[in-house]
């Protein structure tokens, strides 16, 4: 980009000085942000009692399988795919560990260990099929999609309640934060699971690969990275975090049901592109999407607080976000000239 | 000297395509090697047969006198030798210090730990520091310009200890400081004994720091010289296949020479990184040649004219008014016509019938609520296809079944339907044999006779030569000197192309 | 259905052009052979095992059975399908067609039922159906243009750009019906969805109507044959001199309206908006059914004929499912097994693969 263009006009400049921000910084994480603490104070003013420490902890808990999952599809972006596939698998393995602790009589350990390797074979095939045969990861997910509902209803279509004593006790066990405020196991989960992805895809050699198979498959390849492994491994974690996340739900409502998790992929895919990840790869991270999802928590829980309002006016909140950001990530990418 | 990488007989076949017929090639430590040739000359088949890239059919490569026999890019970067791409291959937003170590960062606690950043940010600092480049590397790579960039792929290539590094047009996108930097760079690597292969299309850079030249034409090797000792029309004409000495002086007999109003004018056009401040004219019936070699520039100065490309320099006026053309939908409410050299990418519609790819820019001139009636369409496609001999029993297959000449051919066909005023021949006789050659020229000469205007650009100077009434010469990008009437002989293109 | 058809009548002389005409009629027909094969297969199937599956009776001068319920059922996937199989042409894909559905209907059941907490309760105009059809689909053609806007003007990946209405459409809806159920007695309306006509469904009529103006209009005008160009090779049909971003355009607005009509249909069927269910996961229906019909998902040709035949195959195949007694949610697994065969076939690695197989096979 030279700067020696006699043509520039103010809002090319002006493009020009955002993009030099965004790759100095992480502008679209910093306008994350921006928006959350915007929202939330906005909040705190507004609403008696939003400003406590319970609220805020249950900003995290509340939407704890929803991070979870996203999570998962944070690193599949990253790496240039998409997974739609997210909400099946929630209702999936919900359904699936809820219907085998309650009528077959597994013990709860012995059905969230096979839901969790299911999971993650299920983005493992998810992965070959995309890697292998150049599959768009969009069809291939949706696939997922259709057989994960599929099975979760052929499972039970009714809601199962979980009466195991254990499942019990760890689904009502929480972590005291101190004063009244508690913070569930499956919060807990959430924020080990984040700093884990977290650490990983900065400071492990692997979880480079994925930023640098989202930046420039080929170049990666060229670069002599294990291509393959990375793009499959993540497509695997995605299918392990929806597992994880469908028995967070299970814990969090001590029932599973097979409908969990409807539109679902959406909310997590909102979050994680509010959070700051770019739908092209390569840019992004776990922290944004954690920022993301906490915006679709305030949201809720303003709402929730409005009393008034409607449950809708999240989604059509997260829609407009959802555009401003999406509109806001076109800004700063790089022109492409024309072939 | 001594000899570090050194192909013997090398070989390579694709369906339909000797694309490399038992060629040597001999990279010595210490010298900057350059590899020259026009399109089809097999320069890029040798490169991704030496980077692993390709397999090849029969032939020998040594490294330091041992065989060797690269599988994949990986494992020549493992055989120590390294490429950089004229797009640079590395991830744009990871930082510099990761993109020179991606696939080998050093990790903390004997391996056990995460990355050791601070040990990855030394390492990088030490690399670009031995090729005099001091950057923040944790900065990502896409905040620095193209040049900067190839320095990190270049310092990445060092410490991986390579003994031969490929630079394939490395100087396209850069301006002169840059490429002297680059230079400076390169001799400073090769007096560390580091074998370079260097492939260009500029005859100067070529010049200013190889010090041998290896040229190819159509698959096979022509010749291996040292720099000094080979002229540049001599280069030239080694790769344009045309020997200087035994061309005959005269041009076509008669030719106008009387210069025509002019219908289309271009002042000053130009785009940076693609082709410098240009003035052309062209007169209505005219036919004008854009002679040069590959890379000079001849396709992006038609691309500019036909709005392809937004030129950031320049008027072009139409009988005599201003026109802001802004993208190929106005040049071709204008009559402006483009034959892409490039068919495959930017010429033909592959799964769309024959006739539907002929009859389609007239379609999208008319509007889609205007649709020609299909017995029309018919009419046009057989006609066409009777005109221009395009050989197939069915208007209706896909475009894609036929043979690149008569997609050239199909594609013509499709501009000629929406009977244009200045018609652009990007190589339109590439790849397709004597007769059809004969046949295209033929009915352009007719068509301009008619009134029609030609901009022709051709690697074949011989086809120029005979067709065109005045000719412009591109040399690196620049337009250097234009002929016209008598003095259009294959002779004097060469010369001023060589410079 | 290509232009390359061959309904078209052979003008030239026969004799010479024989072997032509041959291949033309060979290509149109490949793209919807191997849909109808599986459509006949299905109804094979159901001869053979499924008892009174063909039985069609006549009662009060309507048809009634399953092959008429077949028809009927699978007419918003066949709306559905018929937008979407441009949009996709177009190289793009529009997620949104559910959420518009949704919207339509909550606007349409809103004007006739006028809620008090409705924010459409102001408009007095239950007693115009012209009007509320009207404004029911100006409402869809606005989705249109916004997905239309963003794909074609700013250029935003279309998974991205519908995905945002996917989300917020059904928002938008339920803002419509301000959270609510709003049930409605209309005649006039619901004739929209459970009217008969010549003894036929009137949601059928209408779709094969909608199908033929739709497929008269694509492929009588030019709009086929730019939509191929720019889906087929954008960078050569840029230098066509195509406008894809006009193309694009009116792609997704045709999506949106038959988005918006399938909504109608289904809102008319049940006297209600549901704006939860309306039209929930039918954009993938859509998708498969498009797929199905031979459209390439990389954009390029399409066949609206195969489309149909598509969004029957699906209708069919759950109404097989339901006919047998077998658990309906297979009908997903099913789904999502086609999803993936067709995927594999369209890929050319999957195609070399075969290829090697064969080859290793024989040696």
């Amino acid at each position: 980009m030279s700067a020696a263009n006699p043509a520039a006009f103010g809002w090319w400049s002006a493009r020009n000085r955002l993009r030099g921000v965004s790759s100095r910084s992480h502008f679209p994480l910093l306008m994350t942000c921006v928006v959350f603490l915007l929202i939330y104070i906005a909040a705190c003013l507004r609403y008696r009692g939003f400003f406590s420490l319970q609220v805020a902890v249950n900003l995290i808990g509340d939407n704890a399988f929803l991070g979870i999952a996203a999570i998962g599809l944070t690193l599949v972006i990253l790496c240039g795919g998409i997974d739609l596939s997210v909400g099946a698998v929630i209702g999936c393995t919900s359904i699936f560990v809820a219907t085998m602790t309650e009528h077959r009589g597994w013990s709860p350990a012995l059905a969230v260990g096979v839901a969790l390797a299911a999971g993650t074979a299920l983005g493992v095939v998810q992965g070959m099929l995309i890697h292998f045969f150049e599959l768009p990861p969009f069809l291939v997910t949706l696939g997922g999609l259709f057989l994960c509902r599929g099975l979760g209803l052929l499972i039970s279509r009714e809601s199962v309640a979980i009466l195991n004593p254990l499942y019990v006790k760890l689904s009502s066990w929480s972590l005291p934060l101190g004063g009244h405020a508690t913070f569930p196991l499956v919060g807990v989960l959430f924020v080990a699971l984040l700093c884990i992805v977290s650490y990983v895809a900065a400071f492990r050699p692997i979880g480079r690969y994925v930023y640098a198979v989202g930046g420039n498959e080929q170049s990666a390849l060229l670069m002599g990275l294990p291509v393959a492994r990375t793009k499959i491994g993540v497509y695997a974690f995605a299918g392990f975090c929806s597992a994880l996340a469908g028995i967070a739900v299970t814990l969090y409502t001590s029932s599973g049901n097979a409908l969990t998790g409807s539109g679902l992929e959406l909310d997590a895919i909102a979050a994680v592109v509010v959070g700051g990840t770019l739908l092209s790869g390569g840019v992004g991270g776990p922290i944004g999407t954690l920022v993301g999802v906490l915006i679709f928590g305030v949201i809720q829980s303003a709402i929730a607080f409005e009393g008034t309002l409607s449950s809708w006016w999240a989604r059509i909140a997260i829609g407009i976000l959802l555009l401003g950001f999406i509109l806001l990530q076109k800004l700063l990418q790089p022109e492409r000239t024309n072939p | 000297m001594e000899t570090a990488l050194s192909a013997r007989g090398l070989t390579k076949r694709f369906p339909g395509v000797l694309a490399l017929d038992s060629v040597d090639f001999h990279a010595r430590a210490g010298e900057v090697h350059a590899l020259m040739g026009e399109n089809g000359a097999g320069k890029s088949t040798l490169i991704k047969i030496l980077t692993g890239v390709y397999s090849y059919d029969a032939g020998q490569m040594f490294l330091d006198g041992k065989a060797i026999q690269p599988v994949s890019p990986l494992h020549a970067q493992r055989l120590r030798i390294a490429t950089v791409y004229q797009e640079v291959n590395l991830i744009p937003a990871l930082s510099v210090a990761e993109n020179i170590y991606l696939g080998r960062m050093p990790k903390r606690w004997g391996g056990f730990g995460g990355i050791d950043s601070r040990a990855m940010i030394r390492g990088a600092k030490n690399s670009l520091a031995q090729l005099d480049v001091h950057i923040d590397v944790t900065k990502p790579v896409q905040s620095f310009s193209v040049a900067l960039q190839q320095m990190v792929a270049i310092a990445r290539s060092l410490s991986m200890s390579a003994k031969v590094l490929i630079l394939d047009e490395p100087t396209s996108s850069l301006d002169r400081p840059e490429v002297e930097q680059l230079f400076s760079t390169m001799r400073r690597l090769k007096e560390n004994g580091l074998a370079i292969i260097f492939v260009t299309h500029f005859l100067d850079q070529v010049y200013a720091i190889s010090d041998r030249i290896t040229v190819l034409r159509n698959g096979r090797l022509v010749g291996e010289h040292l720099a000094r000792d080979l002229p540049r029309l001599k280069l030239v004409s080694e790769m344009v296949g045309r020997d200087v000495a035994e061309l005959k002086h005269g041009g076509a007999a008669d030719r106008q020479s009387a210069p025509l109003s002019p219908f289309v004018e271009a002042k000053g056009l130009g785009r940076s990184g693609a082709v410098g401040p240009l003035d052309l004219s062209i007169g209505r019936g005219e036919i004008v040649g854009l002679a040069g070699l590959l890379g000079s520039g001849r396709t992006e100065t038609a691309r500019l004219l036909f709005a392809a490309d937004k030129p950031d320099a320049g008027t072009i006026t139409v009988d005599g008014r201003t026109q802001h053309l802004g993208n190929p939908r106005n040049a071709i409410a204008l009559g402006f016509a483009f034959c892409p050299e490039d068919r495959k990418v930017a010429g033909i519609l592959p799964d769309l019938s024959i006739r539907e790819n002929i009859v389609v820019a007239l379609q999208a001139r008319r509007g889609w609520w205007r649709p020609i009636p299909l017995r029309k369409q018919r009419e046009m496609a057989e006609k066409y296809i009777a005109a221009l001999r395009i050989a197939t029993n069915d208007a209706e297959k896909p475009i894609r079944l036929l043979s690149g000449g008569n997609q050239q051919k199909a594609i013509l066909a499709r501009w000629l339907a929406a009977s244009p005023t200045l018609l652009i021949l990007d190589e339109p006789t590439r790849g397709i044999d004597v007769g059809a050659k004969a046949e295209i020229s033929a009915l352009v000469e007719k068509l301009c006779a008619e009134g029609m205007s030609l901009l022709f650009i051709s690697s074949e100077l011989e086809e120029v030569a005979a067709l065109c009434s005045r000719v412009i010469v591109l040399r690196d990008r620049q337009k250097v000197g234009e002929l016209s009437g008598s003095d259009v002989t294959e002779k004097a293109i060469l010369t001023k192309v060589a410079g | 259905m290509n232009a390359v058809g061959g309904t078209i009548p052979v003008l030239d002389p026969p004799a010479a052009k024989a072997p032509r005409a041959k291949v033309r009629a060979s290509g149109a027909m490949a793209t919807v052979l191997y849909p109808t094969i599986a459509l006949a297969l299905l109804l094979l199937f159901n001869l053979l095992f499924t008892a009174g599956f063909f039985h069609v009776e006549v009662r009060d001068g309507r048809l009634f059975g399953s092959l008429i319920d077949i028809l009927n059922r699978g007419t918003p996937v066949l709306l559905l399908s018929l937008g979407m199989t441009l949009v996709i042409a177009t190289g793009g894909i529009d997620l949104s067609v559910g959420a518009v559905m949704a919207l339509a209907g909550a606007v349409a059941a809103c004007l006739i039922a006028r809620p008090e907490d409705s924010p459409l309760h102001v408009f007095n105009v239950s007693h115009s159906l012209p009007l509320i059809l009207i404004i029911a689909l100006s409402v869809a053609l606005l989705a249109g243009l916004f997905n239309g806007i963003l794909v074609a003007t700013f250029k935003l990946q279309p998974i991205v750009a519908t995905l945002i209405l996917m989300v917020a459409g059904r928002g938008a809806a339920q803002l419509v019906t301000n959270g609510q159920i709003p049930t409605f007695q209309h005649p006039s309306f619901e004739f929209l969805g459970s009217g008969f006509l010549f003894g036929l469904p009137f949601p059928l009529i209408l779709a094969v109507l909608i199908f033929l103006v739709i497929l008269g209009f694509v492929r009588g005008s030019a709009l086929g044959l730019l939509i191929e160009a720019v889906g087929n090779n954008p960078v050569a049909a840029r230098l066509a001199g195509v406008q894809a971003s006009g193309v694009k355009l009116v792609c997704y607005v045709i999506s949106a309206l038959l988005a918006g009509v399938a909504g109608l249909i289904a809102t008319a069927d049940i006297k209600a908006a549901d704006v939860n269910n309306t039209g929930l996961y039918l954009e993938l229906d859509a998708i498969l059914a498009a797929a199905i019909g031979g459209t390439s998902l990389a954009g390029g040709r399409f066949s609206l004929v195969g489309a149909a035949v598509g969004a029957l195959v699906i209708q069919t195949l759950t109404t097989t499912i339901l006919a047998r007694g077998i658990a309906p949610e297979l009908t997903l697994v099913i789904k999502a097994a086609v999803v993936v065969a067709l995927c594999l076939l369209q890929s050319s690695k999957f195609r070399e693969l075969l290829v090697r197989i064969a080859i290793r096979r024989r040696a």
